[in-house]
């Protein structure tokens, strides 16, 4: 592999990395609290609410039902508004974050339901308010489920970035198509493989051993 | 460890509890069907019935986790039912609750988890270490302060549900099955410790169960609840010595000793007619030696014993008469010295 072909590899990982890891602190941030609301606004929950619940849902599993590439475009407007362009990295950012959202919502959704409710019930029985359950119970009891969850969501949104291409972000994924695949240069193709594994064995690596200090069950 | 209830100076006659025709459906089905019961302060009051007798509803009720369909419920004095989620916050600070699963938070230490109830009152962080160790050192757990609640056996776990449920200073002590998982010498052993903190802090505890041998260890008072109502409530001893209803009698069970089946099938075949005789105080351990002076020959002892229950000798035999001896002679001395005289058996032609 030439030193041109090398410097293409190095700077694809760093956009990949980039899309990765801004949209994922994005999808925390937004998903979390998505998360949380399913959890106590659903049936059972600390602040049961149905018809704020079956909203919530709806529009989390309208969003997650639309095909990445079909968003990836579709939402070149609201791109366009927020970054100020629709093709590049940052501009990748918004749908990657905008899909990713709902999918952390859902995964962090099921550790927070996993909560044992006794747990729950210990605390109201002591006098705590909801916040005091949030704060205390649902997020510290969750967070070996809600950190692997996140993992999982980095690992996912790899795989989403390489999509991101088609608007001109970059990425590895972008580079394996173009030069891998449509230029017949195997060793391109075979080097980008080899970085993915090793980048989704690393944030693996990372998740399992951060699940592992948290949880005290 | 001074005991500083805000409730220590209020007239004694105020129930700590007080339950008034409380009802509560789920569904079809009266999970409560017109419960009313008073606890004073410093009592320990067992609530006993089968699996969906009623009885978590009840003790949920007291600390507004559930909430009655109708009746009262006065919590020192003051009715609860009418209040909202906000208002009963502070209301459940006095009250302590334990569950039979520990329900011990996970992701914190063992000191936290007794922390909290003092942070949720909003205590700071030095007072609630001091409190955390001084309820550690109560429960006997003061090494464990560091550790995380799956590093402990269940009866430590407990004893770190108990610490939690005194960190605040309740006033009342809701157990809820506290004991159901764990094994018969720790069992022993909480109950002790429950029995222990009543006597030392004064606390007034409730606790529910389906087991006599909890009620038996710790309680003073014993209300046995069946299909929503309470179908019989005295002192442990005497409901003990006499149930009268029959849930109270299948309940006890074990405890209460029972003519075995094949006692009376050997004894109906001989013919011999057997007495169930009750006697409850000291008289219970000469009774039978008594008996068998006035009949001039001695009685024999078929099954039965003498439990001490709350410092009271609770007697329950069953015997068999010295050929020749006259029944009704028998009967009438037994009754004269306050035992109850029930004849079982097969009833010989002689007689």
């Amino acid at each position: 592999m030439s030193p041109i072909m090398f410097d293409l590899l190095l700077r694809s990982l760093w956009e990949t990395v980039l899309m990765t890891l801004a949209s994922g602190i994005i999808s925390l941030v937004a998903g979390l609290p998505l998360g949380l609301a399913l959890v106590m606004t659903g049936k059972g929950g600390i602040s049961e609410n149905l018809w704020v619940n079956r909203v919530l849902g709806a529009v989390v599993n309208g969003f997650r039902s639309v095909p990445f590439i079909i968003l990836l475009v579709a939402l070149i407007p609201v791109t366009r508004f927020i970054v100020g362009s629709s093709i590049g990295t940052w501009a990748a950012i918004v749908p990657l974050s905008i899909a990713a959202t709902p999918y952390y919502a859902r995964i962090a959704e099921v550790s927070l339901r996993e909560v044992d409710r006794g747990l729950i019930e210990a605390v109201r029985s002591m006098g705590g308010n909801r916040w005091t359950i949030v704060r205390e119970v649902l997020l510290p009891e969750a967070l070996p489920g809600i950190v692997a969850g996140f993992t999982v969501t980095l690992v996912t949104l790899i795989g989403a970035s390489a999509m991101a291409g088609a608007i001109g972000a970059g990425g590895l994924g972008d580079l394996a198509i173009r030069y891998g695949y449509q230029r017949f240069e195997t060793s391109v193709m075979v080097a980008v493989v080899v970085v993915l594994i090793v980048l989704v064995c690393a944030i693996q690596w990372i998740g399992d051993r951060l699940v592992d200090r948290l949880d005290h069950r | 460890m001074p005991h500083a209830g805000h409730g220590a100076d209020r007239a004694a006659d105020v129930p700590v509890v007080r339950l008034d025709g409380v009802v509560r459906h789920f569904g079809g089905t009266a999970a409560l069907d017109g419960i009313s019961l008073s606890v004073r302060k410093g009592e320990v009051v067992g609530i006993i019935g089968r699996s969906g007798a009623g009885k978590s509803t009840l003790i949920r009720c007291l600390n507004g986790l559930e909430r009655p369909d109708r009746g009262t419920i006065a919590i020192e004095g003051r009715d609860i039912t009418g209040l909202s989620e906000a208002e009963l916050q502070p209301l459940r600070r006095r009250i302590g609750m334990i569950f039979q699963h520990f329900n011990l938070l996970s992701a914190k230490t063992v000191a936290e988890n007794v922390m909290l109830p003092l942070k949720i009152e909003g205590m700071s962080r030095a007072e609630r270490r001091e409190r955390a160790a001084e309820l550690l050192e109560l429960v006997g757990l003061s090494a464990k302060a560091d550790a995380y609640p799956s590093a402990l056996s269940g009866g430590q776990k407990q004893r770190v549900g108990i610490a939690r449920a005194l960190a605040a200073r309740p006033a009342l002590l809701l157990s809820d099955e506290a004991t159901s998982a764990l094994d018969p010498e720790t069992t022993a052993s909480i109950l002790a410790l429950l029995k222990d903190i009543n006597q030392r802090l004064g606390l007034t505890i409730l606790l529910v169960t389906h087991e006599m041998e909890v009620v038996r260890g710790v309680a003073d008072r014993v209300a046995v609840i069946d299909a929503g109502k309470i179908v019989e409530d005295g002192p442990v001893w005497s409901v003990f010595s006499a149930p009268k209803a029959a849930t109270t009698r299948s309940l006890l069970g074990a405890i209460r000793p029972d003519l075995p089946p094949a006692i009376v099938a050997e004894l109906a075949a001989r013919g011999e007619r057997v007495l169930g005789v009750d006697l409850v105080g000291p008289e219970a351990a000469t009774l039978l030696a008594a008996l068998s002076i006035e009949l001039k020959a001695p009685v024999r002892l078929v099954h039965g014993g003498i439990d001490h229950i709350q410092g009271q000798s609770v007697g329950r035999f069953f015997i068999t008469l010295p050929a020749g001896a006259a029944l009704p002679q028998a009967i009438a001395f037994l009754t004269r010295h306050g035992a109850h005289v029930e004849t079982t058996g097969h009833v010989p032609d002689h007689v």
